[in-house]
């Protein structure tokens, strides 16, 4: 049973990253457009996303409960060290949904829609680098319980090189994803130039970044190459990866939309396998030499196998009825 | 401010604001549905209006209550994390079916508000009704956890060890039932209040009279359920109170002495240091029949127990008695109210009758938030009753004065932006909802 709920807190990071990433990405799309195409964008970005925003934010708070539930000392060491940057992401989490919303349902259009259009765009980039940043303060030693002095504990435990370069690349996976995404919501051949061409920079943005972790880590004395490349299929989820990226090119080129989305939700994937696998089951890796394994800080068995039944049962409803509010609207755009 | 008082504060000041928009979040679709199944079976243009006009408070509500109820789930390990570390895998079960509550509502939401003339009108109005349900499950599931820290259950606590686990008996605690029970209840009478107020107000200043009558009387009759409920529900969570935890019932009515025929406290002036209640109204042996039925028997006074187990007398007395105080009022309403209803149609639409309700807008939200703290407050200095103190469970991070602040601002910002939202919802009213209004613009029909 705990390799279930483990795959559902696998499952619903992913998901979060790649549907959630989508949402963030649109408002870093917009922010990153110039005024010219802006109105554009919005429209398409909109589009895209409105009808399942909410649900995608979902996935976030399924992975916290299993972690609260399932693994909760993984889940209080986070809270307790991680406290300000997760206080930071939450902040943009909160700006964000509540922006979006309104700037979408308030009655009257005026000059609020400014404020609204600039908290969405700010906190969409907030909200994602600080989730980088979070999840390379987990792996990254820096954590350190028997440190003293509020400094090494609250601060030193989250803000490094390594982990600011993990938060701008998440950020331009991000803003990727949501270009990428919305190739398929353009109505015209103008619109569908214009979102390859915000994809292309998009992709130029994530290979930058991604280039930056590797040698952030590198300078950090992680062994990020180690991690990804000493197993076979590190290697392999990195080489598919790369395959992906080539065929969405390839792709775009010839204005063959149907299997971009799928080609990067695919490329989410296995880097977040090639991210996570190599020290799988340990999720936190403590600076004084500890690890948090999911399997042995785990709660115990009953627990494990009322959570495990409580997510497939709620699967169950949800994930058809979910599909269905996806499939009918993507079929009504067109 | 130290680090536990400002802990204690902003968990206070979240779950407060939490409530507030979680209980509107949870009644209002239920009007909404109604006021949409109406439509369907009349065929009446304003109820469709209604319907809309309601679906977008929903809308803003929804995503509200979404982020603070976000906040709440980072901020149980944020700021208590001794507490989540143990009682996480104990209470756990009922927050992990609200997540898939929650996510139903979530997509019921997504088909609704994007749904008209796009699914079969039934399909549609299912959405709309489910969004209710759902959100009605989760706020009970929710309950269900907090009831648990109020009657721990479904583990064995050895030497400072919590063994033999049970998720399932843990979220059937002793106390589930009545606290879900009257915090339902108590949602669709602040709710149907609140709503109801705010179309009094548009019937006194004589805006599209037809329109707001209608949302008035639904959200009548809303309100109606949850005040007469509220005292039968109420009965049943005092008893359980109780016979669970005898000193939270004490501090409820600063009940010092143990005695037989207790009377029953009404306001006063609770001296904690002296034992007494000064120039309170007693009824003699009311309490102890409200707690078993029965005048004679023996309700425990606070002097029973040991000292430092004390809640905070006042703030729990006071709490008490401010929601029985709107309670009763709100109850008198409802059957002057009824009253008119059966025997005096002409009374509706006068104006003293609306400006009763219109006054009465925010006192459902008082008793609610009152009845809140009786149950938060009145379980210190527990926050696992009999088994953890709040203290032993708060961050060891310093400073979190500062973060009670930041939090404060944003709870107070983001309320403010809603109030002003719902203003302009219902300033456009005419142009937007009410077909029948000559500025009623024929384009946004289908927005």
């Amino acid at each position: 049973m705990i390799y279930i709920v483990i795959g559902f807190l696998w499952l619903s990071i992913c998901l979060y990253i790649i549907l959630g990433g989508a949402d963030f990405g649109a408002g870093i799309v917009e922010l990153f457009t110039n005024k010219k195409a802006r109105h554009k964008t919005k429209e398409i970005m909109y589009e895209s996303i409105a009808p399942v925003w909410e649900a995608n934010h979902m996935w976030l708070i399924i992975a916290i409960v299993i972690l609260f539930v399932g693994f909760p000392e993984i889940y209080t060491t986070m809270s307790t060290y991680l406290h300000i940057p997760l206080v930071l992401m939450l902040l943009g989490i909160i700006a964000r949904g509540t922006a979006f919303t309104f700037r979408h349902y308030d009655a009257v259009k005026d000059n609020w829609q400014v404020l609204y259009t600039q908290i969405f765009y700010y906190a969409s980039l907030l909200t994602p680098f600080f989730l980088g940043l979070i999840a390379a303060a987990t792996v990254s030693h820096s954590i350190n319980p028997d440190a003293t002095g509020f400094l090494d504990l609250y601060i030193f435990s989250w803000l490094n090189w390594f982990g600011v370069s993990v938060g701008l690349f998440t950020v331009a996976l991000c803003a990727y994803l949501a270009s990428i995404f919305s190739l398929r919501e353009t109505r015209d051949k103008a619109d569908l130039v214009l979102m390859i061409r915000k994809s292309k920079q998009t992709m130029i943005f994530v290979v930058i970044t991604g280039v930056l972790v590797f040698f952030t880590a590198y300078i950090s004395d992680i062994p990020l190459l180690m991690w990804i490349f000493s197993k076979p299929l590190g290697i392999m989820a990195i080489a598919f990866a790369t395959i992906a990226l080539l065929l969405i090119l390839r792709a775009m080129n010839r204005q063959k939309l149907l299997p971009v989305r799928a080609l990067a939700g695919f490329q989410m994937v296995m880097i977040l396998v090639a991210a996570t696998y190599q020290h799988n089951p340990d999720i936190i890796l403590l600076g004084n030499g500890q690890h948090l394994s999911l399997l042995t800080h785990m709660a115990p068995p009953k627990t494990i196998a009322a959570l495990g039944w409580a997510l497939m049962l709620g699967s169950l409803f949800i994930l058809p009825f979910l599909f269905y509010l996806m499939a009918s609207f993507s079929k009504q755009r067109k | 401010m130290d680090d536990f008082i400002a802990a204690r504060a902003q968990m206070a000041l979240s779950l407060g604001f939490h409530i507030i928009f979680s209980c509107v979040g949870m009644v209002m679709p239920f009007l909404m549905a109604f006021a949409h199944w109406k439509y369907l079976k009349t065929n009446n243009e304003i109820y469709k209006g209604l319907t809309k006009a309601w679906s977008k408070g929903v809308a803003i509500l929804f995503a509200t209550g979404a982020v603070s109820g976000t906040m709440l789930s980072f901020e149980l390990g944020l700021l208590w994390p001794g507490f989540m570390k143990h009682a996480g895998p104990i209470f756990g079960m009922p927050f992990s079916l609200e997540g898939t509550a929650f996510f139903i509502e979530a997509i019921a939401i997504g088909f609704f508000l994007y749904g008209w003339e796009r699914f079969n009108k039934w399909f549609h109005w299912f959405c709309g009704f489910l969004v209710g349900v759902s959100g009605l499950a989760s706020g009970i599931l929710v309950v269900a956890a907090n009831a648990w820290m109020n009657s721990p259950a479904g583990f064995d606590y050895i030497n400072g060890q919590y063994m033999n686990i049970d998720p399932i008996k843990a979220m059937f605690n002793d106390a589930w039932f009545p606290q879900a029970l009257h915090m339902t209840v108590a949602a669709f009478c602040a709710t149907g209040f609140a709503v109801a107020g705010v179309h009094a107000l548009l019937i006194i200043k004589k805006r599209n009279i037809e329109f707001h009558t209608k949302a008035f009387r639904i959200a009548v009759g809303f309100a109606l359920i949850g005040a007469f409920g509220a005292p039968l529900s109420g009965d049943i969570a005092a008893k359980s109170v109780a016979e669970r935890q005898p000193i939270k019932l004490a501090a409820m009515e600063a009940h010092f002495e143990t005695e037989k025929g207790a009377a029953f406290v009404i306001g006063g002036i609770p001296d904690e240091e002296k034992g007494e209640i000064k120039y309170a109204v007693k009824i003699p042996k009311v309490l102890s029949f409200l707690v078993s039925n029965d005048f004679n028997a023996e309700v425990k006074g606070l002097k029973d127990f040991p000292r430092d187990e004390w809640p905070p007398i006042a703030v729990t007395h006071y709490a008490f008695q401010i929601m029985i105080f709107f309670g009763v009022i709100m109850i008198c309403i409802g059957i002057v109210y009824l009253y008119a209803f059966f025997f005096r149609k002409e009374w509706l639409s006068k104006n003293w009758l609306l400006k009763t309700f219109l006054i009465a807008t925010p006192f459902g939200y008082i008793a609610l938030e009152a009845g809140w703290t009786v149950t938060e407050v009145g379980r210190q200095p527990w926050i696992i009753y009999g088994v953890m103190r709040t203290i032993d469970a708060v961050t060891p991070m310093p400073g979190i004065q500062y973060s009670f602040y930041f939090f404060t601002a944003i709870f107070i910002s983001l309320s403010l932006i809603l109030i002003f939202l719902l203003r302009r919802q219902i300033q456009m009213v005419p142009k937007l909802y009410d077909p029948t209004d000559s500025q009623f613009n024929d384009k946004n029909k289908k927005s």
